[in-house]
């Protein structure tokens, strides 16, 4: 296969307006050669915008993309070394399988053109349809193809544009193996936009959550997951109980919090706030109930709704001061509490993670349907 | 979901057949009045007109039908001029009328944005004129003192078409000329109708897949919009070439006498030398010859294969 141009791709204050509306704001981000990276948020955060803008099919406003030291912002999109895995996959419907996934070759002229042609479709395990048209293939296959279009032509950049959207969800699990898989076997740039998270966690070494335009924050699943630094990234790359609290002590490395009259405790350097005023966040799955630890923060509350999901039990337990956590137990076997019960919660310090008191606890809470704008006065 | 709910103890098969056998009917019933339509005043004059060509006699003493093939023949070996002609001057305005056609399709269909609706309307609005006074309407438009033979006197291009043999004299009316610009004229919107509706229906996700597969505008063009237009090419060409072949008013009012078509000799001999015998032969050679010249390029152009 021919040799690809190295280099990471950097983007430098891009920014992208739509006449009132700014779709990306400033974005500075570089992302590593060889890496799975994974632009993840709601829609309309600009991540698509961002994309399009890297694929050059959008034209930024300001700033600059660069693939190594190689200025490509202006560079017309055939002579970029960026190829897209498009949402709807775009196959050419009037060409086969074995024709689409030869396009880019034979644009630039490329020697062997059959045999890069059938190894990528082997990669694929599609050889044996390379002569079907798009339209005779199923969902996950086209998926495929697209994706085999794609990286046939060792782009220094992959660009995939919410690839398994189109896809029901099992066959979505196993594309994102898949996708994973061939990735590291090729060792392509691959950026990947979605909505979804847990795509984004499963595939991506590096996710960088975008919101308005922004990123709000970088790093690899579990960092986000562990430790996020804003409200929005709390409630969007899953669930987050935020509870107001007051810092009532700095001391060493440990930080002392009074939350609605409890007191609790964490790591000082799990607190991004310098303000007194917090959100004091735990994720619903570290909240054990029952046994809480020694030195663990404890409180008690009772039972107002019980869900059992099969897998775990998922409980909204009230607090003394009103507000609902919401607690997520496996089911190991313990007995299942029933709404009304009262029950002592209790999570590890290093568990607990402290926000800006100025963001929307709400920000980034993904409502029943995302995507589909609820409708003004509709029962949901 | 992709799984399918199944109702236990159900069973399902029962009201199927019922319900089919209904329907089946249906179809049938929607049919009857296009086929009664098509019976009646297609396939019937056709068995008509196919008998009237074998027929010999004269109008005063009546027809009988003796399968007198000769008929053809010796129509055919008279006018084989005028049926060439005819399909030279169709063909040459079908491939103006999709030279000019495409791109305002294509403008129409991508470039237009919110006037296309307005664009489309006055695709159609000469429609709303008879196409006798439109075609009436060229003979002022080409006629000796206007501004059109101006501008071509000016520029030398009569030159050029007089050097073609298109035009005589230094004049454009009753010319070849005037007669290819007549037929494209008069069928460009059976052009672009087709041309458009194909055009926009590809998806611009295609175009931008092209350009991401390092096709540069025009090969994108040629290897993505081209062969996905095929269909409106196909169509637009076949509504163009197949009426502006058996044309017999172009010829009439912005022709001469040796521009003849093979439309016009028909309707002479059917309505004035009322000879009707080689009037039905000549119908039929025309009907059959476009039939043959189209099976064949809707073979070539493949359009089966595209969906």
């Amino acid at each position: 296969m021919a040799e690809t141009e190295g280099g990471d791709l950097h983007l430098r204050s891009l920014t992208k307006q739509f006449a009132a509306f700014t779709a990306v704001d400033d974005l500075d981000l570089t992302i590593p050669q060889g890496s799975f990276f994974a632009l993840l948020g709601p829609s309309g955060c600009g991540k698509t915008t961002t994309l399009r803008m890297v694929a050059g099919l959008e034209v930024p406003t300001a700033g600059q993309i660069l693939i190594g030291d190689n200025d490509i912002t202006e560079t017309k999109p055939y002579r970029r070394p960026v190829n897209t895995v498009f949402q709807n996959y775009a196959l050419f419907p009037h060409l086969d399988i074995f024709e689409n996934v030869a396009f880019g070759l034979r644009r630039r002229g490329a020697k062997d053109v059959k045999a890069k042609v059938d190894e990528v479709l082997e990669l694929i395990e599609l050889g044996h349809l390379a002569r079907r048209k798009p339209t005779q293939l199923s969902g996950g296959q086209q998926q495929r193809v697209a994706l085999a279009r794609a990286i046939v032509n060792r782009p220094s950049v992959l660009l995939l544009d919410e690839p398994l959207g189109a896809l029901d969800l099992k066959l979505r699990r196993q594309m994102q193996i898949e996708l994973k898989r061939i990735q590291t076997e090729v060792g392509l740039t691959f950026v990947h936009v979605t909505h979804d998270q847990e795509e984004a966690m499963t595939m991506a070494d590096t996710i960088a959550v975008m919101n308005n335009g922004r990123i709000e924050q970088l790093g690899d699943p579990a960092t986000l997951y562990e430790n996020p630094v804003t409200t929005f990234v709390a409630n969007f790359l899953g669930q987050s109980n935020l509870v107001r609290a007051r810092v009532t002590s700095r001391g060493g490395s440990e930080l002392v919090v009074d939350a609605q009259g409890t007191t609790f405790t964490m790591p000082g350097g799990r607190c991004v706030s310098d303000s007194d005023d917090i959100w004091l966040g735990v994720r619903p799955e570290k909240i054990q109930v029952d046994t809480p630890g020694a030195g663990a923060n404890t409180i008690k509350g009772t039972i107002t709704d019980t869900s059992y999901i099969g897998v775990s039990t998922q409980y909204l337990v009230r607090m003394p001061w009103g507000q609902e956590l919401t607690v997520i137990r496996q089911n190991d076997g313990a007995p299942i509490h029933r709404p009304g019960d009262s029950v002592d919660l209790g999570w590890e310090p290093e568990h607990t993670f402290g926000l800006d008191a100025s963001q929307d606890a709400n920000a980034g809470v993904e409502r029943e349907e995302d995507d589909e704008p609820v409708p003004a006065g509709a029962v949901s | 979901m992709s799984t399918v709910a199944h109702i236990p103890g159900g069973d399902t098969r029962a009201p199927v057949p019922v319900v089919s056998r209904r329907a089946s009917k249906v179809p049938y019933l929607l049919l009857f009045p296009g086929i009664a339509w098509l019976l009646v005043f297609f396939a019937l004059p056709m068995v008509f007109l196919f008998s009237q060509s074998l027929q010999t006699g004269s109008l005063e003493e009546g027809y009988k039908l003796t399968w007198h093939f000769a008929t053809y023949k010796d129509a055919i070996s008279q006018y084989h001029v005028q049926f060439i002609r005819s399909f030279v001057y169709a063909g040459t305005a079908t491939l103006l009328a999709l030279l000019i056609g495409y791109p305002l399709a294509y403008a129409i269909a991508f470039k237009a944005g919110r006037w296309k609706n307005i664009l489309l309307v006055l695709v159609i609005a000469p429609f709303f004129t008879s196409f006798l006074i439109r075609t009436l309407a060229w003979q002022t438009i080409l006629s000796s003192n206007g501004p059109v033979v101006g501008f071509f006197r000016a520029t030398h291009l009569i030159d050029l078409l007089q050097a073609l043999h298109l035009v005589v004299g230094d004049d454009l009316l009753s010319t070849p000329f005037a007669v290819v610009m007549g037929l494209t004229y008069n069928f460009l919107p059976f052009m672009v109708l087709p041309l458009f509706a194909s055009l926009e229906r590809i998806d611009i996700r295609l175009l931008e897949a092209g350009g991401d597969l390092y096709a540069r505008p025009f090969t994108a063009f040629r290897k993505v919009t081209w062969p996905l237009s095929m269909p409106g090419v196909v169509a637009g060409t076949l509504l163009t070439f197949i009426p502006a072949a058996g044309d017999y008013i172009n010829s009439k009012l912005l022709g001469n006498t040796s521009t003849t078509m093979i439309g016009q000799v028909i309707d002479g001999q059917f309505l004035r030398v009322l000879d009707y015998p080689t009037a039905a032969a000549l119908s039929f050679t025309l009907m059959l010859t476009i039939l043959v010249l189209v099976a064949i390029y809707v073979h070539r152009a493949g359009t089966e294969e595209l969906v």
